[in-house]
């Protein structure tokens, strides 16, 4: 039970992140990547907020081994830089740069009543099925 | 030369507004042990056992009630989506085949996996950050806009 209810806590706190940072706001995005045009640097100081808190959480969680609530702590194990990874953030990136969205904020601006943001969610979410069919078909043959 | 938009520009915002960001990682990491990759979690929620289903959706529960809370106190900041429905669905398609088959996005790999120093994550954030200055070259400045 408090695991879901920190994990909702987790996700709240998240979208508020989001909201405050400008990043829920897909034309404040596509400022950032349009490098050539009139550039917006912001999305550059939100992934240094971030990050700069992310290090010092990690260190922690390192040190401890454990969660505060006594449970083991799961960290990605996959290292291999392969061509999944990189065709893979390709075609994120280009989806990314379509629209503007990613899928925090995606969610988010769904919350907030975005038609727009619904369709993408939706769209998001037949992506990730179509991929649990391809990598279903591909361990079969 | 970069030609900045400096009327566009919020550093203060941004700053703290990752901050906060980082804040939620790093609860969901110092008490739940998981790491808040957004795409992984919400993917999850197709596949995984379902003792694992709850955390996951109430996750993707907070960040879309994020508005409401933030709504009980001010009013939501601008979201402005000038792409169409045909676009906005493609988007959403190469969003969500691309982060299941690179394991990650902005917040996976982005701000989790750079915070842990993961080489794997700074090449993917690298690619997809390139991917997206590109995307955006090209409709913006080469097609000139949808």
């Amino acid at each position: 039970m408090a695991f879901t209810l920190f994990s909702l806590i987790a996700g709240l706190t998240f979208g508020i992140g989001l909201l405050l940072s400008g990043m829920a706001n897909p034309e404040k995005v596509l400022g950032f990547l349009d490098l050539a045009g009139q550039w917006d640097p912001s999305l550059a100081l939100v992934m240094v907020g971030a990050i700069v808190v992310g290090i010092v959480a990690f260190r922690l969680a390192a040190k401890r081994g454990q969660t505060l609530l006594g449970g083991d702590v799961r960290l990605p194990t996959k290292s291999d830089i392969d061509i999944r990874l990189v065709v893979g953030s390709v075609l994120f990136g280009a989806g990314w740069g379509l629209a503007g969205f990613c899928p925090g904020p995606g969610l988010v601006a769904m919350g907030a009543g975005e038609h727009k943001a619904v369709v993408f969610v939706i769209a998001m979410l037949a992506g990730m099925a179509v991929f649990e069919l391809l990598e279903k078909r591909r361990s079969q043959s | 030369m970069i030609d900045v938009a400096w009327a566009q520009f919020t550093p203060w915002t941004a700053l703290a507004g990752g901050a906060v960001i980082g804040v939620a990682a790093a609860i969901l990491l110092l008490l739940n042990g998981r790491i808040a990759g957004i795409s992984g979690i919400l993917g999850g929620i197709l596949t995984t056992s379902p003792t694992d289903i709850p955390w996951r959706a109430a996750f993707v529960a907070g960040l879309v009630l994020a508005p409401l809370a933030w709504m009980m106190f001010a009013g939501l900041p601008p979201i402005q989506i000038n792409a169409g429905y045909p676009v906005i669905i493609a988007a959403g398609l190469l969003v969500g085949i691309g982060t299941r088959y690179g394991s990650g996005c902005t917040s996976g790999h982005g701000v989790c996996g750079i915070s842990r120093l993961s080489p794997r994550s700074l090449v993917a954030t690298a690619t997809f950050m390139a991917a997206g200055f590109i995307t955006v070259y090209v409709i913006r400045h080469l097609i000139g806009g949808f």
